[in-house]
């Protein structure tokens, strides 16, 4: 296997998923491209572990799932909070603090 | 030493703090008069001790160093302090009368909301005063110059909801200043022209500045010019011609002021100045200008004195008129002569004041009777409850006002006195006296001292140049005025019968002892204050000569800390000097003789032109129509204030509305509103950043990242 | 063998994330994710990270995604059309995604002559009476007077290295993340709760 197939491979998943959060104005798919960014890094420590033979980076891609999982979690629960609000999922108009 | 000096100068300024606060902070301190006043008297009494125990201790000049004061580059000031026969005579007179004068003042400003704030400046005064005699460098001395300069301003203004006593401050303050930017200069050019010829570090302290070595520098034009500035700068401290209008203006001040700074210390700062540096001075080939100054001072404020109606005027122009006789002196050389007749001066004329003072409180008494009589219009005055001048009863009393005069009862003003004496016994014979002390009638001590000044003119006529006998012609016609203007104050005031209106029910009375007291002591030093200083002459007799001269210029082997034009003693350093005696002593008898009766002749046509007081006003207006071409020019200071007025005033005042107020309202107010709006322009812009929408700022993190990343790689 | 399979799942992962950003449904998105997360989990494998992969399906899959699909699904979203307005934010968001894209290709590319050759892999001692000695969750070799040494490749991603290094390195951190998920759930529960007037 060569390194730098996945590595590649990763910057691209990742790029896809900033252009998601940049570019989309549904919360729930900014929520995903999030996801996304996530599983491209896990992607790199994964490949990485495999390269060095050292265990700790499949450790850190275990945590990164765990903080993930997390943070769909609340991330979704304020999203159903905001929605109940506002009514809308719509980024642009959740704009709170507006200056 | 160290302990006596302080006790000289410490306990004004302490005292004067002590009263500053506790009145600032504690309004029950400011009702007890007694406490203040005597806190304040003790702080001027005690110097005064200290100084006599140092006075009759005297063996030799001494410097006293405490700190040091300023130090940078070749400049290095230290606090120190002179003790010698100059400084200690002049530090006597300062505390001796003050002392006096404050007793006076505790009676004078009784009942005055601001007795308080009176005694502390009175004794920040003093404290001013004493550092400018006691100076041993020409730093400290000036900043006790600018000191006396400031009590002056914050002493006239005192009863400041008064504009005019505001504007009569700022008048002598602004005119002051004028003066000493030019003593400034002075000491710039002395600093410089040391400094460059000698090296290492300097502080303008006598010791240096009057060595030999250091006098031989301003041998040339640049002592002269060093002398002309600091001549320019006591004209303005002593109120001389150009810069002594403030002086009539500043009898707005309470009647103590007027008598302690503008007659018997502040004034005298400038010839003090002089004759401190009189070895400077004597080489410096100005010394004509200075004499000159002085006589034409002398004759002109004489002339103007004898046309004043209030009392505090015609002794504020004979101040500066005597203060002419003293440059005079020090014009011919004669520094000592000129610290003598500070001397007697400073008795009569301070008892002269004290007992005009005297006579406007009783009359400030009459004025409170008649008003609640209702016989005059109620005025506002100092310390009295204002009423509107435009209330009805004002104008119908104003309409048929009993006063010979426009306005409000003037309790100044000596057409509405006279016959003062059967009131005020104690204040008639103290002010007579003083008047025939400055008038000059032997053996009263401004006999001696004017005498002594006509007589070195004349000598120095006959010796140095001819010219001087002009100065010496208009000596002798000033103490003819002199003598008619004073007795013409006294008979106006206390002889004759009372011109006020009602003054047959309507009595003032005598003043209280606080008052009382000093003017008695004034008028005794003023009997027999001449004798310090007896013409050399008398000595032929068996008299006792001149105990001031040898204390100020030396005797025997000892030199004095004043130099003398004329005396064998100083023939080193003076160029005037050219062997003894150029007045035979017959001739100096006649002068004596021709003093005396200059001064019973002025005295004698004042008396025969007022019928002893009989005559009163009607006489001014008679004499008005006689000597018309000099009366009105002279009843107008000869245009001198119109003239500043005109110019300097005018233009300032024309100058800020052109140019500086549109420059700080356009530029500087422009600039900084400019700048204001500058900011609040660039926040209003920067505050579109938080639009409140995560993807933007999502967006920045990323440009952020990228940024960094990829300066990381590629750099 | 390996290259082939590689890309065949690349394929299913690039595509799959570029349908979720692309598609209209929120619903249609949630599913494209699926599919990327399956095709990342067989890449997984075939990086020999058994254990990860599964967790991939288990967790992520499985998991995270059912609970986005649940949420769709609860606040019953419409259809989101489709925007071409241009703004300039949304052209410098491009740029931005284009020059994270070239930056990360870029450090790729000069880094990896400093990766170790990969099909290197750490090795264990054994006595050659075939009797095992302690060796290191890494594999370090112990220091063996006698006999010689032998090669064995050991499995990097073998389950029981992971659980040793879980409970031995990390446990520390294994304790933290699970307090975390504590207060997640209880954060969650709490924020999404009906309020009751």
């Amino acid at each position: 296997m060569d390194l730098t197939w996945y590595l590649s491979l990763s910057a691209v998943l990742f790029t896809i998923g900033v252009l998601g959060v940049l570019l989309r104005r549904n919360v729930i798919v900014v929520f995903l491209s999030i996801e996304l960014m996530l599983n491209a890094v896990n992607l790199t420590l994964v490949a990485f572990s495999q390269a060095f033979g050292d265990v700790d980076g499949q450790i850190l891609v275990f945590f990164v799932m765990s903080v993930a999982a997390a943070e769909a979690a609340v991330g979704l629960a304020i999203v159903i909070a905001m929605f109940r609000n506002k009514l809308t999922i719509n980024v642009d108009e959740l704009r709170l603090f507006r200056g | 030493m160290e302990l006596l000096v302080q006790l000289i100068l410490l306990p004004p300024i302490v005292i004067a703090g002590l009263n500053g606060v506790m009145g600032l902070f504690w309004p029950a301190w400011r009702k007890q008069e007694w406490l203040l006043g005597g806190l304040a008297l003790a702080a001027v009494a005690v110097p005064f001790a200290v100084t006599c125990l140092l006075f009759f201790g005297f063996e030799a000049a001494e410097v006293v160093r405490y700190f040091t004061w300023l130090q940078a580059g070749d400049l290095r000031v230290d606090f120190a302090y002179r003790i010698d026969e100059l400084s200690l005579l002049m530090t006597m007179i300062v505390t001796g009368v003050g002392s006096l004068i404050h007793l006076y003042s505790i009676g004078y400003m009784h009942g005055d909301d601001g007795y308080w704030r009176f005694f502390a400046y009175l004794n920040l005064f003093i404290f001013a005063m004493l550092n400018l005699v006691l100076a041993e460098s020409l730093p400290v001395l000036f900043l006790g110059w600018e000191g006396v300069g400031l009590c002056s301003y914050l002493l006239i203004g005192f009863w400041y909801t008064d504009l005019k006593n505001s504007a009569a401050a700022n008048k002598a303050f602004i005119v002051n200043r004028v003066g000493d930017f030019a003593f400034l200069l002075a000491m710039f050019i002395i600093f410089k022209t040391v400094v460059d010829a000698q090296g290492g570090v300097f502080g303008l302290d006598f010791a240096t500045l009057l060595a030999p070595e250091t006098l031989a520098l301003f041998a040339g034009p640049t002592g002269f010019w060093v002398t002309v500035l600091l001549l320019i700068g006591a004209t303005g401290k002593s109120a001389q011609i150009p810069l002594f209008v403030w002086l009539p203006d500043a009898m707005a001040g309470p009647t103590p002021v007027s008598a302690l700074i503008h007659a018997a210390t502040m004034v005298t700062s400038g010839l003090y100045l002089l004759a401190r540096l009189s070895p400077l001075v004597l080489n410096s080939g100005a010394l004509w200008i200075i004499a000159t100054v002085g006589a034409l001072t002398a004759i002109m404020a004489a002339t103007v004195a004898i046309t004043q109606n209030d009392i505090k005027k015609v002794l504020a122009y004979s101040t500066v008129s005597q203060l002419g006789y003293m440059f005079l002196a020090a014009g011919v050389g004669a520094f000592f002569v000129a610290i003598f007749h500070v001397m007697t001066h400073a008795f009569f004329k301070a008892c002269l004041f004290l007992g005009s003072g005297s006579v406007i409180h009783s009359m400030h008494h009459v004025e409170h009777e008649l008003e609640h009589k209702g016989l005059i219009p109620p005025h506002h005055g100092p310390g009295s409850h204002d009423t509107p001048l435009d209330s009805e009863a004002t104008q119908n009393t104003l309409r048929h006002s009993p006063l010979p005069y426009d306005g409000p009862f003037d309790a100044q003003d000596m057409r509405t006195m006279g016959g003062l004496r059967k009131f005020m016994p104690i204040t008639a014979i103290t002010f007579g006296l003083s008047t025939l002390a400055i008038a000059g009638l032997p053996p009263l001590a401004g006999f001696f001292s004017k005498d002594e000044i006509l007589f070195r003119v004349f000598e120095f006529g006959q010796s140095a140049h001819i010219g001087y006998m002009a100065l010496w012609v208009v000596g002798l016609i000033t103490a003819v005025l002199t003598a008619i203007y004073m007795t013409r104050a006294y008979l106006l005031t206390f002889e004759g019968s009372p011109r006020w209106p009602d003054s047959m029910d309507t009595h003032p009375h005598e003043s209280p002892w606080t008052m009382t007291v000093p003017l008695v002591v004034l008028a005794g030093l003023a009997v027999v204050g001449g004798f310090l200083g007896l013409p050399p002459v008398f000595e032929d007799i068996g008299l006792p000569g001149s105990w001031i001269h040898g204390w100020l210029v030396g005797h025997g082997d000892h030199l004095g800390p004043v130099a003398d034009s004329l005396d064998p003693l100083w023939a080193s350093v003076s160029p005037y000097y050219e062997g003894e005696h150029h007045v035979s002593h017959a001739v100096e008898w006649a002068l004596l003789g021709l003093g005396a009766v200059v001064a019973l002749v002025g005295i004698g046509a004042a008396v025969y032109y007022f019928r002893f007081g009989k005559r009163g006003p009607e006489a001014d207006r008679k004499a008005r129509k006689v000597f018309g071409l000099f009366y009105t020019p002279a009843s107008h200071v000869w245009g001198w204030d119109q003239f500043y007025n005109a110019t300097f005033v005018k233009g300032t005042v024309e100058g800020a509305r052109k140019v500086f107020a549109p420059f700080d309202k356009n530029v500087v107010d422009g600039g900084v509103m400019g700048l204001a709006g500058l900011v609040r322009r660039a926040a209003s812009g920067l505050r579109g950043v938080q639009t409140g929408v995560v993807q933007t700022y999502a967006l920045a993190i990323v440009v952020g990242v990228v940024a960094v990343v990829a300066l990381v790689l590629f750099v | 063998m390996e290259t082939f399979l590689f890309f065949v799942f690349a394929v299913f992962a690039v595509a799959g994330s570029l349908g979720m950003l692309i598609s209209r449904s929120p619903v249609a998105s949630a599913l494209w994710m699926v599919q990327t997360m399956l095709a990342i989990a067989c890449l997984y494998l075939t990086l020999n990270a058994t254990f990860i992969g599964v967790v991939q399906v288990l967790v992520y899959a499985g998991a995270i995604m059912v609970l986005f699909l649940f949420v769709i699904m609860l606040l019953n979203l419409e259809e989101t059309p489709r925007l071409s307005a241009f703004t300039w934010q949304r052209a410098v968001a491009f740029v931005g995604g284009v020059a994270v894209l070239a930056l990360l290709l870029t450090a790729v590319a000069e880094q990896t002559d400093l990766f170790p050759n990969p099909t290197e892999v750490p090795v264990a001692v054994v006595d050659p009476a075939g009797e095992a000695i302690v060796v290191g969750p890494e594999g370090e070799a112990a220091v063996v007077d006698e006999g010689e040494v032998a090669v064995v490749p050991v499995d990097p991603t073998s389950v029981e290295r992971i659980g040793v290094a879980l409970l031995t390195r990390h446990a520390f951190t294994l304790e933290i993340v699970g307090a975390l998920l504590l207060a997640a759930t209880i954060g969650a529960v709490l924020l999404a709760k009906k309020r009751f007037a």
